[in-house]
This record gives C-alpha cells, sequence and structure tokens, in this order.
C-alpha cells in the first residue's frame, strides 16, 4: 500500500469552556475567528479586528483578551472561556443574571464582551467603585450606549447598592 | 427541526389565525440553531401573525426589524393585549420579510409605533373575536354571553371554560371580520399595554446563542469579504485575481455593483472562501485598478473652502421667505449673528455590515440584518435582473441599526455573490461580511452642513427677524439624501420677518439617515444659536422657548408632516425644568473650584417633543464631565413598554453625548473616507456615560408615537449652552473643543 508523505495538518489544542478541543487551523488564524467558524460558537462577536472596542472578549487563564488580537499559536494550552461557558464562573454567572434582572441589552451585539471584561474585574476586584467600573470596562464599546444599566448590573451582581438613586 | 404539517385547516384569504396541534414543539426559532433551519414559520406564515398550539401557548409573529429598539417586544405587546393573553402565555417569533402579508417592515423614522398601534391591536382582537365565534358554534350559545381572560374562554351561565386551544382550529377556518370595526380595549383594560416587559432575546443574548446576521452558520456555508473601490463612486477598471484563488481556502473572486453605481459595471469585488478569515487573508492578493479620476476632487479641506466662500454669498435656493428680515435687521434694536458647523459621521454600527444568501434555480434565499429588507428585496431584484418574487428574506436580529441599515447595499452585494459562486462551484450559501474598515468607509454619511444665522431683536426684547444661510450637500438646486431642511424650522413660524436659504456643495459621497436624521445636526444648531439670541434678549432659553412659542396652538408646518403644536412644546419645557428645579444655567462650583453649569435644549422631531437639561463640571480647562442629564418627553397617550422606553432614552442621551464629545467625524480626503477603525472614528464610552439619567414622560390626549429618535437631539445644545455658561466660551462646531 503507498504511503502518504504529506504530514497531517498541524492542529492546536486548546480548553474552551472546560471542553478540551484541537483545532487544524494556521497558527496566526485569529482564537475570535477559530471560536466563530471553526467550532462554531459565534457569542464571541467579531467588531473592529484591532481590539479596539472589546466585542470579541474572552478569558484566557482568567484573564480577560481580544480574542481578535490573539493568534490561535498563542491561545494554544490555555483554558478559554468565552460568554457560552461564562456561566460556570461564579462571578460569570453573577452577571449574567444581573444582566437579565436589569435587562441590560439594546441590541445586543456587544454584550458578551461586556459580560466577560465584567467577569475579569470581579474576579479581580469583588468591590469595584464607580470609577474603577468604568476604567474596567471602557475598553467595551456599546454603541447603543447602555453603560448606565451596565454599571447599574455589575453593582448587582457584586452586591453593592445602586448609586443611581434607582434613576432611569 | 422540522415542523410538524399542519392540521388541514382552510385558511381563507385574510384569515391570519392557524392552528397547530402539534404544541411547543414547531417553534424553529425558540431551537439553539435557529439559523441552521428553514424556520417553522414559513409553514403557516401564509398569513399568519397569531399561532395557538395545543398546550395553549400562543406564537405571535413580530414582523419588524429588530434593532435594540425592543419593537419584537413591543408589536406583539399590541396584539396579545387584544387578543386578551398572558404575557407568559406569549412566544414570540421573528417573522420573513413580506410586506404584502405583513404590512410595512421598516425600523426608521421612529414609525412603528404609530404605524401599528391601532393595525396590531385590530389583528389581536380580530382573532379574538374568531376564536370567540368558535367557541360560541361549538358549544351552541351566544357569542355575546362568553368572555375572555388570559386566553381561556368563559360561558359564565354555564359555568363552562376552555383554554383558545380548544378552538383554534375551529377559528381558523373562519373568514376574518373587518379589522377595522372589531372592537378594541380601552385603556383601562389594559393588562400588558403599559406594563414593563423585558426583551425577548436578553437570555440568548447574555448566553451567546446564535441571533445576529454575522451568526447565520449553514451547512457548507461559504464566506466572503469585500474588495471595494476607495473612492465613492469610482468603478472597476480590471483586477488580477490569480494569485488570490491559489490561497488557502479561497474558491472565487467575484464582481459585483453595490447598487450604487449604474447598473452593469463593478464597483467591488468579493473574494469567497471556506473561511472568512482565509476570504480577508486573500484580498490583499487581488489587484484592482480603478476608474477614479472623476473622484479625485473630493475633499473635507475642499468642502470647507467652498462652504465659507458660500455663506458670504447669495443662496443658491431660497426656501423661506416672510416679511422683510433685511428691514427688521435694519430697523432692530439688537442683532445677534453666528456661524454653525457639524461634520460628516458614520453609523459605526457595532454588527459591520453582512448579508447571507443562496442562490440555486434562479431564486434567492436571504438572511439579512435589514432595517428597510422589502426595499432590499427590490434593490437586489432590479440589479440581479430577477423577480422579486423570486426572493425570499428572513430578518436576523440586527447588532446595531441608526439608520445605516436601511441601505440594503450589503444585501444587492451578497445576492450576486451568491449568483457567482452558484456559477463557480455550485448553489451553496456564501455570508459577505465587511471589516471594520470597509464598514467605516462604505458607509451613507449624515452629511456635513453649515448655517450663517442673523437674529433682530427689537427694544422689547422680542425676536422680530431671523434668517439662516445653510450650506449643505446637492445636485442641481436639491439636496441629497438627508442633507433636507424645513422650511419651518422653528422659530421661523413664530418670526415675522425670516428667510431661510440653501447652497448645494456637489459631493461623491453616497449620504443617509443616521438616527433622528437631520434633527441630530438640526436641534445642535438651531437651539444653541436661540441660546445666544436669549443671552443677548437676557432671558435664559426655557424662557425664550415659551415666549415665543405662545399660546396652545399648531403651528404652521410643512404639507404632510405633523405641525409643531405649543402646548405640547411647552409642556415638557415646563417639566424637565421642574424636575431639573431649573434657575438658569448657572451653578456653584465644585469642591475644587471646578466649573459647573448647567443647559438647556428642545426639539420635536419624528412625533415626539423632548426638552433635556444636561449638568457639567469642567475638570479642567478643556475637559468636560457630564454629570446628570433630565429628559422631559411627549409621545402622546400612552408609553406601551416603560422599561423599554427608559432604555431607549438613556441609550440615545448618551449617543447625542457621544456626536458632540469625542472628536466623531469622518474625512475625506482624494474622494476616500480615512477613518479606518474606532480609534478614527471614535464612540463615546462607559467613562463618558453620565452617572444619572432622568426620565419623564408626559401624558397626552395623542395618540401614541416612537421613541428611538426624538429624545436624542435635544442633548446636544443642552451641553453646548452648558459649556458656554461653565467655559464662558460659545462652541458652534461639532464635535465640540475647548481648544
Amino acid at each position: 500500500m503507498p504511503t502518504s508523505l504529506k504530514s497531517a495538518p498541524k492542529t492546536y489544542p486548546l480548553t474552551v469552556n472546560h471542553k478540551p478541543v484541537k483545532v487544524a487551523a494556521d497558527g496566526d488564524t485569529p482564537l475570535l475567528w477559530v471560536l466563530r467558524e471553526d467550532l462554531h460558537m459565534p457569542g464571541t462577536k467579531f467588531g473592529c479586528g484591532a481590539g479596539l472596542c472589546g466585542a470579541c472578549t474572552v478569558l484566557m487563564d482568567g484573564q480577560a483578551v481580544r480574542s481578535c488580537q490573539t493568534p490561535l499559536s498563542d491561545a494554544a494550552g490555555h483554558q478559554i472561556t468565552t460568554i457560552e461557558g461564562a456561566k460556570a464562573l461564579p462571578q460569570g454567572a453573577k452577571l449574567v443574571e444581573a444582566w437579565q434582572e436589569i435587562d441590560v441589552p439594546q441590541c445586543g451585539y456587544c454584550q458578551a464582551g461586556q459580560i466577560l471584561s465584567a467577569t475579569a474585574l470581579l474576579q479581580a476586584n469583588p468591590k469595584p467603585s464607580d470609577e474603577e467600573i468604568d476604567g474596567a470596562m471602557s475598553g467595551n464599546i456599546c454603541r447603543c450606549s447602555t453603560y448606565i444599566r451596565i454599571r447599574r448590573a455589575i453593582r448587582l451582581a457584586a452586591g453593592l447598592a445602586d448609586t443611581t438613586g434607582g434613576a432611569a | 427541526m422540522n415542523a410538524p404539517a399542519l392540521p388541514a385547516v382552510a385558511l381563507h384569504r385574510r384569515a391570519f389565525l392557524s392552528a397547530s396541534l402539534a404544541g411547543a414543539g414547531v417553534l424553529a426559532f425558540d431551537a439553539d440553531f435557529a439559523f441552521s433551519e428553514t424556520p417553522a414559520a414559513a409553514a403557516v406564515a401564509v398569513s399568519a401573525f397569531i399561532r395557538i398550539g395545543a398546550d395553549n401557548k400562543v406564537t405571535i409573529g413580530a414582523k419588524n426589524p429588530e434593532i435594540g429598539q425592543g419593537v419584537r417586544v413591543m408589536l406583539p405587546m399590541l396584539i396579545a393585549e387584544e387578543l386578551d393573553v398572558s404575557w407568559d402565555q406569549v412566544v414570540i417569533e421573528q417573522t420573513d420579510a413580506n410586506d404584502k402579508l405583513y404590512g410595512g417592515q421598516v425600523a426608521g423614522g421612529s414609525t412603528a409605533t404609530p404605524r401599528n398601534w391601532l393595525p396590531m391591536r385590530q389583528v389581536g382582537a380580530a382573532a379574538r373575536v374568531m376564536i370567540l365565534a368558535a367557541a360560541a358554534k361549538t358549544w351552541g350559545v351566544e357569542g355575546a354571553s362568553l368572555t375572555t381572560k388570559a386566553g381561556v374562554v368563559y360561558h359564565a351561565a354555564s359555568g363552562r371554560s376552555a383554554p383558545y386551544a380548544a378552538f383554534a382550529r375551529e377559528a381558523a377556518g373562519l373568514t376574518a371580520p373587518d379589522p377595522a370595526k372589531v372592537p378594541l380595549k380601552t385603556p383601562a383594560q389594559f393588562t400588558i399595554i403599559g406594563q414593563s416587559k423585558k426583551g425577548v432575546d436578553t437570555p440568548k443574548i447574555v448566553t451567546g446563542k446564535p441571533l445576529f446576521g454575522i451568526d447565520v452558520d449553514l451547512p457548507g456555508m461559504l464566506s466572503a469579504a469585500l474588495i471595494k473601490a476607495p473612492a465613492h463612486g469610482a468603478t472597476l477598471a480590471s483586477h488580477d485575481a490569480a494569485a488570490a484563488l491559489k490561497a488557502k481556502g479561497v474558491v472565487a473572486v467575484v464582481p459585483i455593483n453595490s447598487g450604487f453605481v449604474p447598473v452593469g459595471q463593478f464597483d467591488a469585488l468579493a473574494v469567497v472562501a471556506d473561511r472568512w478569515w482565509h476570504a480577508q487573508k486573500a484580498r490583499d492578493l487581488v489587484k484592482p485598478v480603478w476608474n477614479d479620476a472623476a473622484q479625485k476632487g473630493f475633499s473635507t479641506a475642499g468642502y470647507e473652502t467652498a462652504a465659507a466662500k458660500a455663506l458670504g454669498a447669495t443662496p443658491e435656493v431660497v426656501l423661506t421667505k416672510q416679511g422683510d428680515v433685511g428691514a427688521a435687521l435694519a430697523g432692530a434694536a439688537k442683532t445677534v449673528s453666528a456661524d454653525y458647523s457639524y461634520p460628516f459621521l458614520a453609523h459605526g454600527t457595532l454588527e459591520p455590515q453582512n448579508c447571507t444568501a443562496l442562490f440555486k434555480d434562479g431564486k434567492l434565499e436571504i438572511w439579512a440584518p435589514s432595517q428597510n429588507p422589502n426595499s432590499g428585496r427590490a434593490e437586489t431584484a432590479k440589479v440581479m435582473g430577477i423577480a422579486g418574487d423570486d426572493i425570499t428574506i428572513h430578518m436576523t436580529r440586527i447588532g446595531g441599526g441608526f439608520g445605516r441599515r436601511l441601505m440594503n447595499d450589503y444585501m444587492v452585494m451578497a445576492g450576486q455573490v451568491a449568483r457567482g459562486v452558484a456559477q463557480a462551484v455550485g448553489s451553496k450559501p456564501v455570508k459577505l461580511l465587511f471589516d471594520r474598515t470597509d464598514d467605516l468607509r462604505h458607509d451613507f454619511y449624515r452629511p456635513a452642513g453649515w448655517h450663517r444665522f442673523t437674529a433682530g431683536l427689537d427694544n422689547k426684547g422680542a425676536l422680530v427677524a431671523f434668517r439662516d444661510h445653510f450650506i449643505t450637500f446637492g445636485k442641481d438646486g436639491k439636496p441629497i439624501r438627508a442633507a433636507e431642511i424645513s422650511p419651518f424650522e422653528y422659530p421661523v413660524p413664530v418670526v415675522p420677518n425670516a428667510e431661510i436659504g440653501a447652497t448645494y456643495l456637489p459631493t461623491n459621497l453616497a449620504t443617509g439617515w443616521l438616527r433622528a436624521p437631520t434633527s441630530n445636526a438640526m436641534c445642535f444648531v438651531y437651539q444653541s444659536f436661540l441660546d445666544e439670541v436669549a443671552e443677548a434678549a437676557g432671558i435664559d432659553l426655557p424662557e425664550l422657548m415659551r415666549r415665543t412659542l405662545g399660546a396652545p396652538r399648531d403651528l404652521p408646518g410643512e404639507k404632510g408632516r405633523p405641525p409643531l403644536n405649543t402646548a405640547r412644546a411647552v409642556g415638557v419645557i415646563d417639566a424637565v425644568c421642574r424636575m431639573a428645579d431649573w434657575k438658569g444655567g448657572k451653578l456653584p462650583d465644585g469642591p475644587k473650584g471646578e466649573k459647573r453649569a448647567r443647559g438647556f435644549g428642545f426639539y420635536f422631531c419624528h412625533l415626539g417633543y423632548f426638552a433635556e437639561i444636561a449638568e457639567i463640571t469642567l475638570t479642567d480647562a478643556t475637559t468636560v464631565r457630564v454629570d446628570q442629564v433630565w429628559a422631559a418627553g411627549d409621545i402622546g397617550s400612552q408609553i406601551i413598554n416603560p422599561l423599554n422606553a427608559r432604555h431607549q432614552v438613556q441609550g440615545a442621551l448618551i449617543e447625542g453625548l457621544g456626536q458632540a464629545l469625542v472628536e466623531q467625524k469622518v474625512v475625506q480626503v482624494d474622494g476616500a473616507i480615512q477613518a479606518s477603525n474606532f480609534h478614527e472614528f471614535p464612540l463615546i464610552r462607559i467613562d463618558g456615560a453620565p452617572r444619572a439619567i432622568h426620565v419623564e414622560f408626559l401624558k397626552t390626549d395623542y395618540p401614541p408615537t416612537g421613541l428611538g429618535e426624538p429624545s436624542l437631539p435635544p442633548v446636544i445644545p443642552a451641553l453646548a449652552n452648558a459649556i458656554r455658561v461653565a467655559s464662558g466660551k460659545r462652541l458652534r462646531s461639532l464635535p465640540l473643543q475647548l481648544g
């Protein structure tokens, strides 16, 4: 039997939402497109492709990263959490619940990235001040400007009092 | 999943109620992978807004595009109310685009509420009448002896009751009554309208389920990246695709027409591959040559020079001429003059433009995030030379509209790409996706404008003369899209001597509607200038507005457009002043000596009246922080979904602040837009959002109207007018800059 001498395509091992996967794609493929096109997980969104809008935010070993700026070769071997798995994290679960309680989204497109940036914030700083919330969340654009509700939902998830005085 | 076959029920032409005995399992859009199947609605949406399952779940078709304005909840609320079901029985399903069946399906102009307030309630009421008729027949009783509550029919005399589901099959066979003649509830009977309802898709959004156009994922689907002539209006002279076709995953390079150059010429290329990322990487290997000589002369710098020259010249066209402005100004005790301007703006929807299409057997199936899908069908049919009836359009949730997706260039192009794919490799679905640079550079821009204002006050401080020379873009004495001005722009109707003239400069740019189109700019320049007039008269802007609005009446306006009602205007002005305890713009300095101030703005557009007050702090000489905003609105007798109404106002106000504060503008050089990404077209971020926004709606005896747009404009002059008080500087150009 003839033997193929062509090498098998290189695969990269990742752990996505606690599930080990192997991805056969070029190492320079951004993690964003690996998630969306190879793994068919569309929750992580494409907004700018340049790390400027935060729509593609995921957690890599618990740290918020821009998946559009993270090549597959850099993500290999790491633990990735996407919006599809955010509820498995204690802070993520609280945020997902708070997001629904406040009904944060308008169009909803940026919200996955917002929730993951907020998850990283609360993991590092369980009781952030308003200024700390603004600082940690200013990398995420919401074109519909749901910002007041994002602040409220983060405070609700963190068990902090509402500083907007309940004002709409 | 596949929809089970429907029972054999004769559907009359006007019937829109259909029975489904299969229960909740029929709902394709409830599935996690909604886009991988043909929506089950296709089986019944022949004429269906309402489907009642055996479990008494009521599936209601939401017909309009959802761009974050909450219409996917609001329209079904109207149907559910009059159908007299409970909200927890309701399952909402997005319909396809089919205006012959559903009526208008446009997300634009804040029109969904005024256009659907009665028709959608009539749909629900007519369906309830049919269910009652079926129950009466089944039970052999008089229809008038039956009542309903929460999806159950009651016959008090016999003590019988049964869920709607028991009569759905029978009802579906009846001829629908004339919707205009069915009785509707009184507001006191409402159980759903007026109650806060959360977004139907929120649970899916926060768990990453596929919802948006970009999420469409079909078996065997290909993806396409766009190459478009950088200079607007340029066409493709030639291209070399050989290298790209050898790149990984690439299957075709297809010349296409965006629908905005003459048919028969190409102005774009689509690189088609197995993955969008592969198509995007191969883009640089294609070498296009563009016919763009005629476009090279257009630039922002050129427009500014031409506008400055035109401002001092006689207007090209006179739009308004009443009284004798020249004589009134000559005799005025005081005159005020100022020049104002604002830039071209892109939309920057966070979901880049995209559309998925499958061309098979001469027919086109489309999955589109479009605010105006039925127009897209007509444009696509025209450019492709196929029949509109051969195009099926599925409507996806939309990751931001703001008017950008009223245009359907992505649909026109995706259809052609799908046909090119079918010719090259056989019929396969293909998703065309812009990258951010494509999205910013191939938008339909809010047109820039320049105004030279002059006003005259008499010796009592009354406004007796007003003149505006408006410079914008157009051709042959007519403005281009979204560059119009009303000849009745306030204060024209209340000033005895008034003129508005316009001069139209040429441009190669495609322009379009940006949320609160024309109003977002006109409100800034008019309410800022009137603040200057008020200052000259020694009063504040709310007081100038009250004095000039005068007695309750409708002011003269454009034919076919609703007039400004002065009582409604004064109502919101008084309300916002009460809410904020307005005592003029001055505030005490902050704890570190920072200058603080308030400003006011009012506008009437898209049938809604809003007055707003912005409170700011200058944290240093050139830095503004917006601390809080108050908004009072009058959009008629009923707020349908109070929760969403507040959300819309919050978003509109912060978006308005963004237009003013974050150096938002697009610049053109050699016919091409320069902004490549959000560092060059910034959007407001959370650290620019005010700490609080206070919203009140006045309930007035007018039919309910829309909210997406009218709350946006006033915050821009409110901010500029506050900066005037805090800094002493009058900023007359957007984006606002202090030094």
